[in-house]
């Protein structure tokens, strides 16, 4: 149980996704410039890093490692990432409109998120069992929801602020992501 | 002929400069970012990143018209994921100190948008001499503005550069340059200077309407 929460917590606050590993960087800046899709996007990427767990997960232990076909991994993963994005949002837009219409337009955006292939293939590479696999991609997803909307709080401010002119735009953005991740250097030496 | 020959070099230089993916277009931010807190790094990572461009950029610059256009997007990845395998490979073969320092970046690359970018607009468009020219250059400055954030990054936060001592920095280097938060901060300056040199209004925001990858996502248009 202890292993689950340090799990969960370290791959949430001090290894966040975003700001100490540098993954899903574009949805990052791309989509925090409000709240609500800052918040959405969030939970379409939580939703599907765990799924994605869920899925490779079992085809690595199951069918690649016995057959000797590890190398695979990556292929294999993106496909399964690719297809069950496409599998879920279809799903979504025929059975539940509603949660489609909040979360769908994100969904696309995510095959090519570069935290959902990350979290499959740490999970394969820290080996970790099943549970804590799902756990740290809970953990994962949680964290790139925080930073994304703590970021879409600071870039609401940011929009106010007398920027030089060089420094409007990305530049002014990145140097703010650059002191939230700062913020998030305090969660460091947590857990050893 | 003549003309033809211009607009290769004009498909090989204006990934360099005027085009450069990273820090004009915008592209490929993770390993921008995540690598280049050593020079020697950033070119690795370049370097991977090029061989993976150019052999994705050839193949399905020579089955794009056999590809079904309903199909492409997986088409595309699994042609890229396979350079990555590939790639992968060789770096761990032949140089595995660098296997080592890019680590999970290198499987990665499948994600980079400037691939998949590339392969999207150019690639699936244009002839094989023509793509792999386009891929070399975009290759190129990637490499280049990759160097160009590691050299900053290591001699500020480390006080070495490509295994020399810098002198007097190396005494108290300062360490936030080499830890995530100075990626930000290096990388939002170097763009600034860009934005500068290149003397007009900064690019747009980057969301979708920015992104030259919106056409190769379906809901591009709905994105805020």
């Amino acid at each position: 149980m202890k292993t689950m929460i340090v799990i969960l917590l370290s791959a949430m606050l001090t290894d966040n996704f975003v700001l100490a590993k540098f993954m899903g960087i574009c949805p990052f800046l791309g989509v925090s410039k409000k709240f609500d899709s800052a918040a959405g996007m969030g939970v379409a990427v939580t939703f599907v890093m765990i799924c994605a767990t869920i899925v490779t997960y079992p085809i690595h232990h199951g069918i690649l490692v016995p057959n000797g076909l590890e190398y695979f991994d990556t292929v294999v993963f993106i496909l399964v990432i690719a297809l069950f994005v496409q599998l879920v949002e279809n799903f979504l837009k025929k059975c539940v409109p509603s949660l489609y219409s909040s979360l769908g337009v994100y969904l696309p955006l995510i095959t090519t998120n570069c935290a959902v292939l990350g979290v499959t293939v740490l999970n394969i590479d820290n080996n970790y069992s099943f549970g804590q696999s799902i756990i740290n991609a809970l953990g994962g997803g949680l964290g790139f929801m925080l930073a994304l909307v703590i970021f879409s709080g600071v870039r609401k401010k940011l929009e106010y602020a007398d920027i030089p002119d060089t420094f409007k735009g990305i530049p002014a953005t990145l140097i703010a992501a650059s002191i939230v991740s700062v913020s998030f250097m305090g969660f460091s030496g947590l857990f050893n | 002929m003549a003309e033809n020959k211009t607009s290769l070099v004009k498909e090989l230089t204006k990934g360099i400069i005027k085009d450069n993916p990273t820090l004009v277009m915008l592209l490929g931010m993770c390993p921008t970012l995540a690598v280049t807190t050593q020079a020697m790094n950033g070119i690795g990572m370049g370097l991977a990143t090029t061989f993976v461009l150019l052999g994705s950029n050839i193949v399905i610059s020579a089955l794009r018209k056999v590809i079904p256009d309903k199909v492409r997007i997986p088409a595309f990845i699994v042609v890229i994921a396979s350079f990555v395998t590939l790639i992968g490979f060789l770096l761990e073969g032949f140089v595995p100190s660098l296997y080592d320092s890019l680590g999970i970046y290198l499987t990665l690359i499948t994600v980079n948008c400037i691939i998949f970018g590339r392969a999207e607009m150019f690639a699936s468009k244009n002839g094989i001499i023509a793509s792999a020219f386009d891929a070399i250059g975009m290759g190129i400055g990637f490499t280049l503005a990759l160097f160009l954030m590691g050299s900053v990054r290591e001699i500020i936060g480390a006080g070495q550069w490509m295994g020399m001592t810098i002198p007097v920095i190396h005494e108290s280097p300062m360490l936030l340059f080499i830890m995530p938060a100075g990626g930000f901060f290096t990388l939002g300056v170097i763009i600034a200077v860009v934005n500068k040199l290149k003397n007009k209004k900064p690019p747009q925001e980057l969301g979708c309407s920015g992104c030259p990858n919106a056409k190769a996502c379906g809901k591009a248009g709905d994105c805020q």
